[in-house]
């Protein structure tokens, strides 16, 4: 099991390179998908012996709320703000990766140097769950699309999920439904508010926002 | 010297142009073409070396050093190659670095040679190579770093050996993860689609054909054996990390190593069938991101 | 040790000489070349495993006294000094020249004898007081020639940042050498002890030495000195007067007893810092000279990666890693000597036939000066790291080092190693990219302008120099192992390991430099067999002559080749984010399109942004914090994000 657990999480860390590289937004959802989909299994993968159902419909529930209704709502926001491409991002995607690169140093080390409460299941987890949170901060940071932002929000719940499941690997599930709570609403709202911008100002990108500045 | 080692070199010598044969008939039949026959190179080679040579006004003794040189570099770096089941002709601790450097060799004169013609193609051809090899060299030599540390070893012969099926299942997505930055670099050294595309003749997209539209002749003969013998060399790099035969029959190892330079032409030429070209401000993506894989795999053979 | 002293006396003989009006520059440059060659004698000696010979006069300065001695160290650094003075003084004659009757040629060689009797002292000085004086010396030196043409006003500021940048490194050293020298009680170095706070004395002797070494940021001064000054002493002061830094940096070292890992780190940040952003910066110049002064930003930047390595593997109880990282270091240093020696002096000779240094005005000088080609050729070569050259031996020992640490060494060693790798690697491909185009652009293809269409091939003064230089790059190349056998007495005082540790550990490198070596001859061999088979091919074949093929296009013209800017286009965009390029241009337009222009320029980033700001930072207050409100919410964003992962790390750390 540990080797399927390794498995995913070289996966998470490929996807968050694909995801710092790549400027087509259709393609991102489905990364962000594809992260979601694999997350969703490592309940499952983490406590293969003692499978309850509980954990069952948590990897169900929080794999299709990912894998099928994010991309959903992502997909016809895109289709609606009508864009395709992040086109001129702040940092370039090469720089991105090389950022990456620097991040996914600093998640190694700096999960070397914390103490677990507990023996972790593979000692990759802990340094794929915090550069898939790195690189979802910095996605909102250094993208122009709004929808790119909500993107590097999933991306980060992505991250503290695969922290928290594997860790501790008893968060209350009201703990977890909560958190996808409050990202299935921010998916929504910004939907909404990105349809909106656009029809506005016929753009999305954030940083003319600052027009709005008094 | 390993007196052995001169069988696999030899048999490079003489089967490599056939890799090219076995690309482009792939590639044929994905067009629905018949293609040409799978000796062409080896055609060209003899035609090329029997011609006579036109020289630029332009040009000087450096432009007739270049394919020299890039052919002695590609000579030497096949020594370096250890073989399934044969040990390379030298070998020593670090040759791997000999190795990416030779290449390096090979490609600063052929560069050289191309800025010697004073051609505007030729001038932007040698630009984008040197762009794109200086990006791929961290990607193959941090990887190699990385199946050094797993097999412990610091030679080619003494690496390539000792991944064997048993390293692949205790340590399969680090060597999974080199494997496929080595085949990035191969694609990209060779001058292949998705970096660069050989079959194209509009020198305003081609990288390493521009550079060496002005040589003629033998000269030319030179390079194109030089360039199938790096074909040879990378790939054979490739399918030393990626096929972990290791009967220790000599026979069975040899033709598990063919099989999978030959089956690994056939994927280039899948490759070149089913993508399209990157885009030039792309390809340094693909090569860092090459790069990424490598560390990648770094990190997950340190922990 | 006599024979030095005397060597110094005439060198310095020769300046004063040459002051008098009719002398015409031989007196110096003779005097440089004799005193050097005297020099070189018991330099050699002790390099063989001679005793270090030593010499202690009493001086009525406090503190001070005169003791002079040549240890392993010390010769190490000597033998380049000497052997690039001396030939740097025979291409000067004859650079000189052009200045006749307009220039105050005698001040030059008296500034030039005066840098390189400074610099042998530096060397050589056992005494607190007698190695400042000499350090400072050797700063006013250079500055004179700095400012040699101090009509020209780009050369006043070159020497001004110079004067500034050199005297704020020699503070940090002043306050290094004094502090120590009050807590040992001595001014002798040999009396000199670890102190307490080794910590600070180290870093002030980075920020001293690495000062003249031209470590980034530290290394404003450098792309603007160098060129300014006449190409015989750029070539002295790229070649050789940057290692007295390194030397002073090794040297403190062995004042300071055991070393924690942290410098070792630091050593190696700086060196991957230095080497990467050199390179970067190198290609996005297209002054011939700037460009190959970012290039020993660079080459000190390599160095420096090895003296880390050698100091993390001395820590964590590695001696082949230490003794690998210093030996390459080491190495590197006499390498760097030798080709940025000769890139100079080529550039030199290129300056003087064309009397331009920007590249994009050259071009096929191949065929009007092959001497110069030929040779700067092989230098590029060598730099680059390319077999069967010497820059390739340096730079394998340091890999050899890296992927000892990376593959047996556990992760304290091996992360860096792998650093190491990646930086190496990096930079030594963009550094293969830089040369191809340097030369490239200067010496192939067709003549860009008048000035080099009317280039001629240097006089025979300057000629030779290349030549020799050029030869030692294909030497060492071929002679690495031996080479090793030399390094052993200075590798055994640098590391202060068990001899028999250093010897193994020696022997153990030089056994893949004799394949390299083997194989570097049996490169050329083969090169030679296959040129002669192409000659038989060819011999009976027919050949023509015709115009370059440029895409059916009937009338190509010079001005349509690849010019350095154009060819450095694809990689200085990439690293736009640190290069930050400025471009000016004015696109044709319309049908019948007139006036067109296109110009780029690649100002130092640390200087247009840490050092402007820090020197003006005073003046500036603290009003300027208003610009914490952009407006943007990414900026918010990253402000919290950045605070974030600070706060983690150094929570964690």
């Amino acid at each position: 099991m540990t080797q399927m657990i390794e498995a995913v999480m070289v996966l998470l860390v490929l996807t968050n390179l694909l995801l710092l590289g790549t400027s087509r937004l259709a393609t991102c959802i489905r990364t962000v998908a594809i992260q979601g989909v694999a997350l969703g299994t490592l309940p499952v993968l983490g406590h293969a012996h003692e499978l309850s159902l509980r954990l069952v419909l948590l990897a169900v529930g929080s794999a299709s709320l990912k894998g099928v209704v994010f991309p959903f709502l992502l997909f016809r926001a895109m289709r609606e703000a009508d864009v395709r491409h992040e086109i001129e991002p702040f940092v370039g995607y090469t720089a991105s990766i090389l950022i990456g690169i620097g991040s996914l140093a600093v998640s190694v080390w700096a999960s070397s140097r914390i103490t677990l409460p507990g023996p972790a299941v593979s000692s990759l987890v802990l340094p794929a769950a915090l550069f898939t949170i790195l690189v979802g901060l910095f996605v909102i940071v250094s993208r122009r699309k709004a929808l790119m932002q909500v993107i590097g929000y999933l991306a980060m719940e992505n991250g503290i999920y695969a922290f928290g499941v594997v860790l501790v690997g008893e968060i209350p599930m009201l703990v977890e439904l909560g958190v996808l709570l409050d990202v299935f609403v921010a998916v929504l709202v910004m939907g909404i508010a990105i349809y909106h911008i656009r029809r506005e100002y016929d753009h999305i990108d954030v940083d003319e926002l600052d027009a709005l500045k008094g | 010297m390993n007196l052995e080692g001169l069988v696999p070199f030899a048999l490079a010598l003489v089967l490599a142009p056939l890799l090219l044969g076995v690309i482009n008939r792939t590639k044929a039949f994905f067009a629905g073409r018949r293609g040409a026959p799978l000796l062409q190179a080896y055609y060209d080679v003899a035609k090329l070396l029997r011609k006579g040579a036109v020289f630029s006004r332009t040009t000087t003794w450096v432009f007739r050093a270049g394919p020299i040189l890039s052919l002695a570099a590609m000579l030497g770096g096949l020594a370096l190659l250890p073989v399934g089941g044969f040990p390379a002709v030298v070998a020593f601790e670090g040759d791997f670095v000999l190795l990416a450097y030779l290449l390096g060799v090979a490609r600063f004169f052929t560069v050289l040679a191309a800025l010697d013609t004073g051609s505007a193609f030729e001038g932007m051809g040698a630009s984008r190579d040197v762009t794109f090899s200086a990006l791929a060299e961290p990607a193959l030599l941090l990887g190699l770093a990385a199946v050094g540390r797993e097999a412990g070893g610091l030679s080619l012969s003494g690496i390539l050996p000792a991944l064997t099926a048993a390293t692949w299942l205790s340590a399969a997505p680090q060597i999974a993860l080199v494997a496929a930055a080595l085949l990035v670099v191969f694609l990209a050294e060779n001058a292949r689609v998705p970096v660069d595309d050989p079959d194209t003749h509009l020198e305003l997209t081609m990288i390493h054909e521009v550079m060496i539209l002005d040589h003629s002749g033998p000269d030319l003969g030179a390079i194109l054996y030089a360039s199938v013998l790096k074909l040879w060399i990378l790939g054979g790099l490739l399918v030393g990390v990626a096929l972990p035969v290791r009967t220790g029959t000599v026979l069975i190892d040899l033709a598990s190593f063919l099989g999978g330079l030959f089956a690994l032409a056939v994927l280039t030429g899948v490759i070149e069938s089913t993508m399209a070209r990157l885009r030039l401000v792309r390809i340094p993506q693909l090569l860092v991101g090459a790069t990424t894989l490598s560390i990648l795999a770094l990190i997950l053979v340190l922990r | 040790m006599t024979l030095l002293l005397a060597g110094l006396f005439v060198v310095l003989a020769g300046g004063f000489l040459s002051l008098f009006p009719r002398s015409s520059g031989l007196l110096g440059a003779g005097g440089a070349v004799a005193g050097c060659l005297m020099g070189l004698v018991p330099a050699f000696a002790v390099l063989a495993g001679g005793s270090p010979p030593s010499l202690r006069l009493p001086w009525a300065v406090p503190g001070g006294s005169f003791h002079v001695e040549i240890d392993a160290l010390s010769a190490f650094f000597l033998v380049p000094i000497l052997a690039l003075s001396a030939l740097g003084a025979v291409y000067g004659v004859a650079y000189l020249q052009a200045w006749r009757g307009r220039k105050a040629i005698g001040l030059a060689w008296l500034a030039y004898n005066t840098l390189v009797a400074s610099m042998i002292l530096v060397t050589i000085a056992r005494n607190v007081v007698l190695f400042l004086v000499a350090w400072e010396m050797m700063a006013l030196a250079s500055f004179f020639l700095v400012v040699f043409e101090h009509e020209r006003e780009a050369s006043r500021e070159a020497g001004w940042t110079y004067l500034v940048a050199t005297h704020l490194g020699t503070a940090f050293l002043l306050a290094f050498f004094l502090m120590l020298g009050r807590e040992s009680g001595s001014f002798e170095f040999d009396r000199l002890h670890p102190p307490s706070q080794a910590g600070l004395f180290f870093v002030l002797a980075l920020v001293g030495f690495g000062t003249k070494a031209g470590f980034m940021p530290l290394h404003v001064w450098l792309p603007d000195a160098h060129p300014a000054a006449p190409s015989h002493v750029s070539a002295l002061m790229s070649g050789v007067m940057i290692k007295t830094g390194v030397y002073g940096l090794v040297r403190a070292l062995t004042f300071l007893g055991p070393l924690p890992a942290w410098w070792g780190w630091t050593l190696l940040v700086v060196g991957l810092t230095s080497g990467l952003l050199g390179v970067l910066f190198a290609l996005a110049q297209h002054d011939l000279k700037r460009l190959l002064a970012y290039h020993s930003v660079e080459n000190i930047g390599i160095i420096a990666m090895g003296l880390g390595l050698g100091l993390l593997g001395l820590h964590y109880g590695n001696p082949v890693l230490a003794v690998l990282g210093f030996a390459g270091a080491l190495l590197h240093v006499v390498n760097h000597a030798i080709f940025k020696g000769l890139l100079f002096l080529g550039a030199g000779a290129v300056i003087h036939a064309t009397q331009t240094r920007e590249m994009d005005e050259l071009g096929g000088l191949m065929k009007r000066m092959p001497l110069t080609g030929a040779t700067f050729l092989i230098g590029a070569a060598a730099i680059s790291g390319l077999p069967p050259l010497n820059g390739f031996v340096s730079e394998f020992l340091i890999y050899l080092g890296a992927y000892r640490g990376a593959t047996s060494a556990g992760a304290p060693v091996a992360v860096p190693s792998i650093a190491a790798i990646a930086g190496l690697a990096l930079i030594g491909g963009l550094a293969a990219a830089c040369f191809a185009k340097a030369c490239g652009v200067v010496f192939l293809g067709e003549p860009r302008g008048a000035h080099a269409s009317g280039a001629h091939e240097a006089p025979r003064a300057m000629g030779i120099p290349m030549l020799v230089l050029a030869v030692a790059c294909v030497a060492i190349g071929l002679l690495g192992p031996l080479l090793m056998r030399t390094l052993a007495p200075v590798l055994i005082q640098v590391t202060a390991l068990p001899p028999a540790d250093v010897v193994t550990s020696i022997d153990e490198a030089a056994r893949p430099l004799r394949f390299i070596a083997g194989g570097a001859g049996g490169f050329l061999v083969l090169a030679a067999l296959l040129a002669l088979a192409r000659a038989v091919l060819l011999s009976r074949r027919p050949i023509h002559e015709s115009v370059t093929w440029d895409c059916g296009y009937a009338r190509p013209t010079p001005r349509m080749q690849y010019t350095s800017s154009s060819f450095a286009q694809p990689l200085t965009d990439l690293f736009g984010l640190v290069l930050r390029t400025k471009r000016r241009a004015s696109a044709p337009r319309g049908y019948f399109p007139g006036e067109a222009a296109f110009a780029s320029e690649t100002p130092d980033v640390w200087r247009e942004t840490l050092w402007r700001r820090l020197f003006a930072g005073a003046t500036w207050g603290f009003s300027k914090f208003a610009w914490l409100q952009q407006g943007r919410v990414h900026l918010y964003i990253l402000y919290i994000a950045l605070t974030l992962v600070a706060l983690l790390i150094w929570g964690l750390r």
